[in-house]
């Protein structure tokens, strides 16, 4: 019965999955997209009562004009850039790793103690120390849901989105009550870390930016030309591919997902001495959600994520600064990104599928041309 | 450089001597007094440069005033609100243009790198002095204020100051919240009064604050209890709303709170019954539970901060000031508050003004039996702004 129904009734516009488009095509719906999305911005911007054109112009310059504005939007691109890394490694094979904000968390958490406690050791040593700390915390807990989901079969989105809130009262415990600084007068904080602690600058933004580059080639490299890469890409395309092939599912599974939250909670390291120099639960400012946005994107390709990151970077920075040139609400900032991100999220939709209208008669001929090459 | 330093200090000081301390005025002739004044006083190095003045004045017209703010201003009644009232009052009393002014509007006081970015911001932007309102802001303040000499950090809430270029700035609310307990004390018929707070006992502002308004309950009512409930946090909508109901619930006819939204007064004008607001005049949400209201005049430190640094006067040191500047005081009151309400009130506040007696004087008694303070002595600021863990006699913790 339903059959018949569907044959007479076709809907008046149905969804098709497209058949790889030209490479040069796709470049022109992205930068379609991207036109569409600065005028539809644009319109905003207009209803609410400014110059589209100051506006972003603005948004540029605010991000770029000078030597500490430059430093500043750096500073933004950094952890973004490093969690998209993180997980890509873990999105490759197919892991839902909705968990870098307590991966990047934990990590900080890890490095955190021996800045803290040990903040007397020799600087690199400490340095060193902290870094291999914090990608310990963060491997360990994208380790945890990796290892449920190999042995259990548990739901590794669920999973890695609840212990983001554990970590995150992990540290709101933290420093309430065994980490609390002594002199805050009962107030709930965490000192700020010694100088000996934190991260030196180059050229007036923490080295995290170096590190981070280094780590663009090194997921590039993994990814690309290793053994393990491979790996992940088969268990990514098919579990049942990769187990015929001889390859070890599981032992994939934990080890990349200990990798993914390691560079999530090598982040976190960066972030708390770095960029914060403490402790606080705010430790993320949300990069690790973001960074699945930019990760997806980019087509969890290292080099694509880094322009990406960049033009994230510039757009919040940018969008800080019109807040306080024009007096712009904050929120009016987001509803901006929002419809810039709509557009070119709904871009990739276009370049994978297709909507075809309801037919007349002479449907056949109108699919060929546009559906399969 | 320490050369120039030395001279600007100078500067500084001789500026200050002709201005007098805090006081205002024509400054266009002062400064051409100064100019002259400045090779003769440049022999002299150094001489006495502590006390008035350690930062080089700033012309009028090059100010740039930073503030960074919690929320958005357009929340229109609680505390980012008040800040921004008080930065408006100040650019009114000082004449300064509105590009003189940047605001930072809704900076997460959790996390650091965005304060960070902010700041430097306002830093790029040109600012000379940056007031950062949240408590959450502290150290990071500090620390830039050592990366950037050259600029003023006044930050509001905290303890911490280089006694140079980053003080901080609190006031005496708690004269407003013994003001505002005469007149709780005076309403309630049921003899409970519930206290919204937002921190619990450790914290020594809120819980000062509640033993303040105790106090002035006490002062014209000594049968009458205080209720409080703890929400934990500074902006809670809902549980400060959820800790009146209950309060509401136990029986008490006026709310008082130190929380930032106009939720208590709400809940208490739904039940029919009254409170007192916090921040701003809080009447406007409520009018008819509002007997009065514990508020700020922010700009009366702002005025006095950015004009000091114009003058060359700024020292760089704490500010806790209170009624007698105007910094706080009650809203008026309103019609419906008891009989002799207004009496009472300007009694106790008349003995605080002439300096006879300060809310923490004489003997205190706390609501386990301890004597804190007694007879013949008063609490030091020390002791009032981090040392009062403990509840008056007539506090009751819900």
């Amino acid at each position: 019965m339903s059959q018949n129904h569907y044959n007479d009734r076709e809907p008046v516009i149905r969804v098709v999955k497209r058949a790889e488009l030209p490479d040069r095509q796709i470049t022109l719906l992205r930068l379609l997209a991207l036109i569409l999305a600065l005028a539809a911005g644009g319109l905003f911007i207009l209803c609410v009562g400014y110059n589209p054109f100051v506006i972003y112009g603005t948004i540029l310059s605010g991000a770029l004009r000078s030597p500490m504005a430059i430093q500043a939007t750096v500073k933004i691109i950094i952890p973004l850039l490093i969690t998209s890394l993180g997980v890509t490694l873990a999105f490759k094979m197919r892991f839902w790793n909705i968990g870098a904000e307590g991966q990047i968390i934990m990590g900080a958490v890890f490095a955190s103690y021996f800045a803290l406690f040990h903040a007397n050791w020799n600087h690199w040593v400490l340095i060193l120390v902290m870094a291999a700390a914090g990608m310990i915390g963060g491997g360990l807990w994208g380790l945890l849901p990796a290892w449920f989901k190999a042995n259990y079969g548990t739901n590794e989105t669920l999973f890695t989105l609840m212990l983001n809130y554990k970590a995150l009262h992990i540290v709101s415990w933290l420093q309430d009550g065994p980490w609390r600084d002594p002199g805050s007068q009962g107030f709930a904080k965490i000192a700020r870390f010694d100088k000996n602690a934190s991260l030196d600058k180059v050229l007036g933004v923490h080295f995290g930016w170096i590190i981070a580059l280094i780590l663009i080639v090194i997921v590039y490299v993994y990814l690309r030309y290793t053994k393990q890469g491979y790996e992940i890409s088969v268990v990514g395309e098919s579990q049942e591919t990769a187990r015929y092939a001889g390859m070890n599912v599981k032992k994939v599974l934990l080890r990349t997902m200990l990798l993914s939250g390691a560079v999530c909670g090598l982040c976190g390291m960066i972030q708390a001495t770095g960029s914060d120099i403490t402790l606080t639960t705010g430790v993320t400012g949300g990069v690790g959600f973001t960074a699945i946005i930019v990760a997806w994107l980019s087509q969890l390709n290292p080099v694509t994520i880094l322009i990406v990151s960049v033009l994230f970077g510039i757009l919040e920075k940018g969008s800080s600064v019109i807040q306080s040139s024009f007096g712009l609400s904050t929120d009016c900032a987001d509803v901006l990104q929002g419809i810039i991100l709509f557009f070119v999220l709904g871009c990739e939709f276009f370049i994978r599928y297709r909507l075809v209208a309801r037919k007349k008669k002479d449907g056949g001929k109108e699919r060929n041309k546009g559906g399969e090459r | 450089m320490k050369k120039v330093l030395s001279l600007l200090l100078v500067l500084a000081l001789t500026l200050s001597c002709l201005t007098g301390c805090g006081s205002s005025g024509g400054d266009e002739a002062e400064t051409t007094a100064a100019a002259g004044a400045e090779t003769a006083a440049a022999e002299e190095e150094d001489a006495g440069a502590e006390g008035e003045g350690v930062m080089p004045a700033i012309a009028k017209e090059d100010i740039k005033v930073g503030v960074i703010h919690l929320s958005d201003p357009a929340e229109g009644s609680g505390y980012t609100y008040t800040h921004d009232q008080g930065i408006i009052g100040m650019q009114e009393n000082l004449g300064l243009s509105d590009d003189q002014i940047v605001r930072k509007n809704s900076v997460d006081d959790t996390n650091v790198s965005e304060i960070d970015t902010a700041i430097r911001e306002c830093i790029e932007e040109g600012c000379n002095i940056i007031f950062a309102t949240s408590w959450g802001y502290m150290d990071t303040c500090e620390a830039l204020a050592e990366e950037y000499p050259d600029v003023i950090f006044s930050h509001g809430t905290g303890y911490k100051c280089n006694g140079v270029n980053f003080n901080n700035y609190f006031g005496r609310i708690y004269q407003a919240r013994y003001l505002s307990g005469i007149a709780a004390g005076l309403k309630t018929e049921t003899n409970k009064i519930g206290y919204v707070a937002a921190m619990g006992q450790d914290n020594s502002e809120v819980t000062g604050g509640c033993d303040a308004f105790a106090m002035g309950v006490y002062s014209v009512n000594p049968e009458a209890e205080v209720y409080v409930k703890v929400t934990n946090s500074w902006f809670d909508p809902e549980g400060e709303k959820q800790a009146a109901d209950a309060l509401l619930a136990e029986g008490c006819d006026v709310i008082g709170q130190h929380c930032d939204t106009p939720n208590p007064q709400l809940a208490a004008e739904e039940q029919g019954v009254w409170g007192v607001g916090y921040n701003s005049d809080m009447s406007k949400d409520a009018p008819d539970a509002v007997l009065t209201s514990v508020v700020w005049d922010w700009s009366v430190y702002y005025t006095k901060a950015v004009e000091s640094v114009i003058n060359g006067t700024w020292t760089g040191e704490n500010y806790y000031e209170g009624l007698a500047e105007g910094l706080v005081d009650i809203a008026p009151l309103a019609d419906f508050c008891a009989e002799g309400t207004e009496e009472k009130i300007n009694e106790a506040k008349e003995k605080m003004l002439s300096g006879e007696w300060d809310v923490f004087s004489g003997l205190i008694e706390t609501n386990e039996g301890e004597i804190v303070c007694e007879e013949g002595q008063t609490l030091d600021d020390a002791t009032i702004t981090g040392g009062i863990n403990w509840y008056y006699k007539n506090v009751v913790v819900k």
